[in-house]
């Protein structure tokens, strides 16, 4: 019977309806095209970066070869069929169409072996080996070289350094190949056979994607789960409304005096506001698997994993509702409980990883996040959308929940008894 | 010797913050089949003393009793043995007339065909049984104040608590709500009810007791207290007299 009134209630505002179930969907969507791009540039998609080659000789090859290598990065270094000019890369990422250019000045191989024989020749000739090399590649010094990089002026610093760094890199290999080469050949030593390319230390990323915590999703394996948690968080406001309302039209005053208890009462309000919250999440992987391919975005993937997510979207929902019922009977107006409900939904998701996933996210914000309900819910979506993770894998996170639906709930019992005492 | 119903021992309350007691070491007792009004100017403390008897708030000191009943030993007990209506219309707007009464009715535990039986006919009662259907926020005052009268009686209370139940009402809708508990009372059922209606009181009430600053000033039959004051011929001069003394004893 309370059920079957929440439910009346609920479907007798229209209003009430479209916030709690259209504009959720709206908010997924929205966020989710708006993010897509930058979460896929982070998460591996290409990022496009202007090559102007003034060189074509073995150190442009290289980077070429380098950036080809590079799953991050893919190299143009022609627009319309023609080679690029520096003016209009310069103009091109000024206007932020490309993040990165780089130029590679005329000769530069050429001088680099010029540059590199002559320091060989001339430390050879220092150990007088043989008098005559000095002669034979002597002649004018040549010129330092530089490779110009244009960044998008807004760039963050820490890409800026990386690929500085990373194109330091390059150009040093092979001036240390240059330098070993000339060596060898100035030494008249037999050739390439003796030199190992290889790098002698090197690098190598484990994938931990079995059991670790760093597991980074897609915007679609992001974004569904986290809005779908704000959207289900997000019923703290109609429900701290609900509640309050109860109070000002005084119809608490007869579910006070009727055998009834608050707890039970509130169980009812439970029951129908958990309805709401699992018809939102529903409608929120609706979006994802149905509406986000129609938009270009990834598509999100629910086979398989369908009644481990309802699971955690259902103990998520209870927690909220705690809350929920909590602010309501403390709150004594609506112009309390509404502002006061949405900003600490909105902390909450802030804090929880919902806007800016928490492997994003500060050292000490990481530290913060688990305090909030929202984490373990996304967490365990998490777990079972990116690890693989099975029904243990989430209990602990449906446990929290579970314990948070309970807590809060019974401060909301003893704050009602306490309030008699006026 | 009537069953005694409602034993009230030296109860006071003083609300939190407050210098002065809203209700001050009331002792009171009402017996079966009674219809009690309470009657007092504003702030007398009507409605905090009926708070406390319906369990809404809790006494600072003192004890009562309803039915043997304490909200300590039993409060399931005694909240099922009685019905409230609140001085404020107590309703959900947007549900039906019949909506309103079933949920209220389920809140004591009735339900099913039986609940919905007695709902039509609490309606059909006070003659609301065309507007069973429609939302009660598109009701006319006296049709809201028949709802929140009837919203409290579909379980059968023993014992009836009405703060002001005519407040606001035309002749009309007054005379069908005080018929309608006259009904109730011949039936059984205990009414304890505050009122400003001197007059409805005086008609109705088979005692009254008059209340000012928490404390029980005169208590007895209308004609009781009409007669215990010479030039008094009605209630009315009952209250004036008293307030022209400052409520003093005497
Ligand atoms: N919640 C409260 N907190 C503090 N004081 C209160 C509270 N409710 C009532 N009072 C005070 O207690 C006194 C009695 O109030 P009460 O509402 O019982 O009067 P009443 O007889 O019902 O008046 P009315 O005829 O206007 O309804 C008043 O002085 C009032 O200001
Ligand atoms: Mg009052």
């Amino acid at each position: 019977m309370s059920i079957k009134k929440e439910l009346l209630l609920l479907s007798r505002d229209i209003g009430g309806i479209v916030i709690l179930f259209v504009m959720p969907m709206m908010l997924l969507i929205a966020v989710t095209m708006v993010q897509s791009g930058s979460f896929d540039s982070l998460l591996g998609t290409r990022m496009q970066v202007l090559l102007v080659d003034h060189d074509q000789d073995s150190i442009s090859w290289r980077i070429r070869q380098s950036f080809a290598n590079d799953g991050a990065l893919e190299l143009i270094d022609q627009l319309g069929g023609k080679p690029i000019l520096e003016s209009e890369a310069k103009g091109l990422v000024h206007q932020g169409d490309y993040q990165l250019a780089i130029v590679l000045p005329k000769d530069l191989s050429k001088d680099l072996q010029v540059h590199v024989k002559q320091n060989v020749s001339k430390i050879l000739a220092e150990f007088d080996f043989s008098a005559d090399t000095i002669r034979a590649t002597g002649g004018h010094p040549v010129a330092a070289k530089e490779i110009k990089l244009y960044f998008d002026p807004a760039t963050q610093a820490a890409f800026k350094t990386a690929v500085r760094m990373s194109i330091d890199k390059l150009v040093s290999n092979i001036e240390t190949e240059a330098i070993y080469s000339t060596f060898q050949s100035e030494l008249g030593e037999p050739g390439d056979s003796s030199f190992t390319e290889q790098q002698f230390i090197s690098f190598k990323e484990m994938d931990d994607s079995a059991n670790g915590r760093s597991v980074i999703p897609n915007a679609a394996q992001h974004n569904v789960p986290a809005w779908a948690l704000f959207a289900i968080f997000f019923i703290v406001v109609p429900l701290s409304i609900n509640i309050v309302k109860e109070k000002s039209q005084g119809t608490m005053v007869r579910i006070s005096t009727s055998p009834t208890s608050y707890g039970t009462f509130l169980m009812g309000k439970t029951a129908g506001y958990l309805l709401v919250s699992l018809i939102q999440f529903y409608l929120m992987l609706l979006v994802g698997v149905y509406i986000f391919p129609y938009l270009g975005l990834q598509h999100f993937q629910v086979k398989g994993y369908f009644l481990l997510l309802s699971l955690i979207a259902f103990f998520s929902g209870l927690a909220a509702i705690g809350l929920g019922m909590l602010i309501g009977t403390i709150a004594s107006t609506q112009e309390q409980s509404a502002p006061f409900g949405a900003t600490l939904t909105v902390v909450l998701a802030a804090f929880g990883g919902v806007w800016v996933p928490v492997f994003l996210m500060p050292n000490i914000m990481q530290k913060l996040s688990v305090l909030s309900p929202m984490n373990w819910g996304l967490n365990a979506f998490y777990d079972v959308l990116l690890r693989n993770g099975g029904f243990k894998a989430i209990l602990p996170a449906i446990i929290l929940l579970f314990l948070f639906f309970i807590l809060t709930l019974s401060i909301a019992i003893i704050y009602d008894k306490k309030k008699k005492t006026v | 010797m009537s069953k005694i119903v409602i034993h009230i021992d030296s109860l006071s309350k003083k609300y939190r913050g407050s210098q002065e007691f809203a209700v001050e070491n009331l002792s009171l007792t009402i017996v079966q089949g009674e219809i009690f009004g309470l009657l007092g100017p504003n702030g007398a403390g009507k409605t905090t003393l009926i708070s406390m008897l319906c369990g809404l708030i809790t006494p600072s000191e003192g004890t009562f009793t309803i039915h043997d009943f304490s909200y300590h030993e039993s409060p399931k007990q005694l909240k099922a043995s009685i019905g409230v209506v609140p001085q404020d219309f107590a309703l959900y707007p947007s549900l039906t007339a019949k909506e309103n009464l079933c949920y209220f009715g389920s809140m004591y535990g009735l339900k099913g065909k039986m609940l919905g039986d007695k709902a039509d006919a609490a309606l059909a009662s006070l003659g609301l049984a065309g507007y069973k259907d429609k939302q009660v926020g598109t009701f006319s005052g006296g049709m809201k104040r028949r709802i929140n009268l009837l919203a409290a009686v579909l379980h059968e209370p023993a014992v009836l608590f009405l703060d002001e139940p005519t407040v606001g009402v035309d002749v009309h809708s007054k005379k069908a709500i005080m018929g309608y508990l006259l009904e109730l009372n011949a039936q059984g059922t205990t009414i304890v009810y505050t009122s400003h209606h001197l007059q409805e009181a005086q008609e109705f009430c088979t005692r009254v007791g008059i209340i000012e600053s928490g404390k029980l000033w005169r208590i007895g039959s209308p004609e009781a207290l009409i007669a215990s004051i010479p030039q008094a011929n009605n209630l009315e001069d009952v209250f004036i007299d008293l307030t022209g003394r400052g409520f003093r004893d005497g």
